[in-house]
């Protein structure tokens, strides 16, 4: 296996009046071809963003980005279209990300139009078949975004995104706006597309049971900084970072018997506006020391297991 | 259910309806539920179940076109609220009886300040000045953890978690005994939502005051509620004691929801989603409302209507087949 998508030392800064919003600092990882790299944190980290960077739909202020082994941090237009065919996007709001005035239809056949390849016949054949395969009823060809639900209208965006054949997909926080029972035919239907075609996803999102769930490895962000990234099961085994901890033990549970011991965690996330060097978690750490506030480095400290913590060996007795 | 006379709260055959384009939308159909003082009821479903409808029918803040409630009773402490009139209504509310909103970002007012917007409520039921006012407003801002030194600050000027709590300010300021907690935490990031949580229920306690929590996250239900109610197309199809439901649940619907959300700690490599939608509110099918999507949908669910059934004492469900489900 090998990386379909490689980051390294990627920067997304922001100028506000306030002075520089710091949205993605310094982020590395790899994602292996047909896999799933699960992004999960709180609003207001970088998650996104991150995912926006990647496909090009921001532009990044400092490091590399790989694509199948090739560099495409800079890009001019004429490959900027080519990788964007590769490099899709599934947002997170199917009532706003779909255009009101299209149909179905002409939803998911835009992309085959711009790219230019496709007769008219070879279009509608291949909407057709990119409708069946999302589930989307051959009926529903002519209607607006309006008269479908949110669960239909998602299966949508997700056809939309499989036109032309991407090899990677962003799936930014594509179940978030769905009820329990359409949410999992969603989940469902990106886990049975991604046998089918060898898809590489991104999974971003802040709920850590649909992130476990679908997820073969997970980074864990704060604040624009990539504090934790393991084997998806592994992060839930053996949590090292405080914040992932933290984060963990906050989410309630169905468990009624076995209450567990809950991090409550002091204050807020700070302002990602000009942050001091060292750890950005320290404000609510409860076992911040001395050395927290120098620039911290994300280590491997058991196999395939990241932290960036100065003190995570010490405090998990490794 | 049977009649508790101890009930604080005491909902009987509640039905809501909203008419819109001539077409009769029926989002709560006969909901009955006992609330016991400083006990906590999860109402569980999905969008339009009918929760918060049957949340804003007890607050009695319904809007009137298009809603009407039907038919029913609500009895609050031996007074029925659908039979007093408004003026009496605005005396209850805030005071006994006062709700906490979803969205933190829309339920505050924008050009008033934060610490105004909560001694408004404490002027208009208590016989004391603003002054007074003032102060028991400050003293609520930091019971929910917020200092006092902010009462003069905007919303804008507030995180979505701070702002939840200043609206969670509001709803506790006259302690009411009766709170309606409608997707209190929904909009928060987790680690904010562990804050509110746990300050939702050392709050309870400090007041003992009853509360109706409503969620679509079974979690959150499990955290705070001592009953649950889980309610499908504006019925109550399975209610019990928090461990009946969470250890026994009966109802194929109750049962689907917990197949179809991922566990923290259980592996499965696929959920079990819940075929097909929610029933269109305008027509709704015959007998069981959930028939058509139910993976052990008879010939006869699809006539017959059941009602609740008591299948182990204090555990209710519409559906049978299951009761003896883990026992």
């Amino acid at each position: 296996m090998s990386a379909l998508v490689e980051v390294k030392n990627l920067k997304k800064y922001f100028e506000t009046p306030g002075g520089m919003l710091h949205a993605v600092d310094d982020v590395s990882f790899s994602i292996e071809t047909g896999t799933t790299m699960g992004v999960v944190g709180e609003s207001g980290c970088g998650k996104s963003t991150l995912g926006r960077v990647i496909i090009h739909l921001l532009d990044s202020t400092a490091g590399k980005i790989y694509f199948e082994g090739e560099d495409v941090t800079a890009v001019d237009s004429k490959k900027l279209h080519k990788l964007r065919e590769n490099m899709k996007i599934i947002f997170q709001d199917p009532f706003s990300s779909l255009n009101p005035r299209m149909t179905v239809e002409q939803t998911i056949m835009e992309p085959l139009i711009v790219s230019g390849r496709y007769s008219k016949k070879e279009m509608e054949e291949e909407t057709e078949r990119l409708m069946t395969m999302v589930g989307i009823d051959e009926r529903l060809r002519l209607s607006y975004p309006h008269e479908l639900d949110g669960g239909r209208r998602q299966r949508v965006g997700i056809g939309r995104a499989l036109a032309l054949n991407p090899k990677f997909i962003v799936c930014d926080e594509p179940v978030s706006a769905l009820d329990v029972s359409i949410q999992a035919q969603v989940l469902n239907l990106l886990q049975d597309l991604q046998k089918q075609l060898g898809l590489t996803y991104m999974f971003v999102t802040h709920d850590l049971s649909v992130v476990r769930h679908i997820s073969n490895d997970i980074c864990v962000m704060y604040l624009g900084q990539l504090v934790e990234t393991s084997p998806s099961k592994e992060l839930f085994k053996h949590p090292l970072h405080p914040y992932t901890k933290a984060l963990i033990s906050a989410v309630p549970t169905t468990d009624i018997h076995h209450r567990k011991e809950r991090i409550i965690l002091e204050g807020e996330i700070v302002s990602p506006i000009n942050p001091k060097p060292g750890c950005r978690f320290a404000a609510r750490c409860g076992y911040v020391s001395e050395k927290c506030h120098e620039p911290q480095q994300l280590e491997e400290v058991l196999p395939k297991h990241f932290v960036s913590c100065c003190r995570a060996r010490e405090l998990n007795r490794l | 259910m049977t009649s508790n006379n101890d009930a604080f709260l005491s909902v009987r055959d509640l039905i809501v309806e909203y008419t819109s384009e001539g077409r009769v939308i029926h989002a709560v159909n006969g909901v009955s539920f006992e609330l016991e003082r400083g006990k906590t009821l999860g109402l569980v479903g999905e969008t339009g179940a009918g929760k918060t409808s049957t949340a804003k029918a007890i607050m009695r803040i319904l809007p009137d076109p298009p809603a009407k409630i039907r038919s029913g009773e609500i009895v609050l402490d031996g007074q029925d609220l659908l039979k007093i009139d408004e003026k009496e209504m605005r005396k209850i509310r805030g005071r006994k009886v006062s709700m906490i909103f979803q969205d933190p970002m829309t339920a505050l007012n924008p050009i008033m300040k934060i610490g105004e917007q909560i001694s408004e409520v404490i002027k208009m039921h208590n016989d004391i000045t603003w002054r007074e006012a003032n102060q028991q407003a400050a003293k609520m801002l930091e019971k929910v953890g917020i200092p006092s030194d902010r009462f003069n600050e905007y919303p804008h000027q507030f995180s979505g978690g701070m702002k939840q709590r200043v609206v969670i300010a509001i709803a506790l300021a006259c302690s009411p005994e009766l709170l309606i907690a409608d997707e209190p935490t929904t909009a928060l990031d987790v680690t904010i939502q562990a804050q509110v949580l746990d300050m939702i229920n050392k709050l309870k306690k400090d007041f003992n005051t009853s509360m109706i929590m409503i969620s679509h996250n079974l979690g959150v239900v499990a955290e705070v509620c001592d009953d649950i109610a889980v309610i499908y197309a504006g019925e109550i199809i399975e209610y019990g004691g928090k461990e009946a439901i969470f250890d026994h649940p009966t109802h194929p619907y109750t049962l689907g929801l917990f197949g179809a959300v991922p566990h923290l700690y259980d592996d499965v490599d696929r959920l079990s989603p819940i075929p097909g939608l929610p029933p269109d509110p305008t027509n709704l099918p015959a007998g069981c409302h959930f028939s058509p999507r139910c993976p052990h949908g008879q010939e006869l669910c699809r006539i017959e209507k059941k009602g609740l059934v008591e299948i182990q004492p204090g555990h209710f469900s519409r559906c049978t087949r299951f009761a003896d489900q883990g026992r």
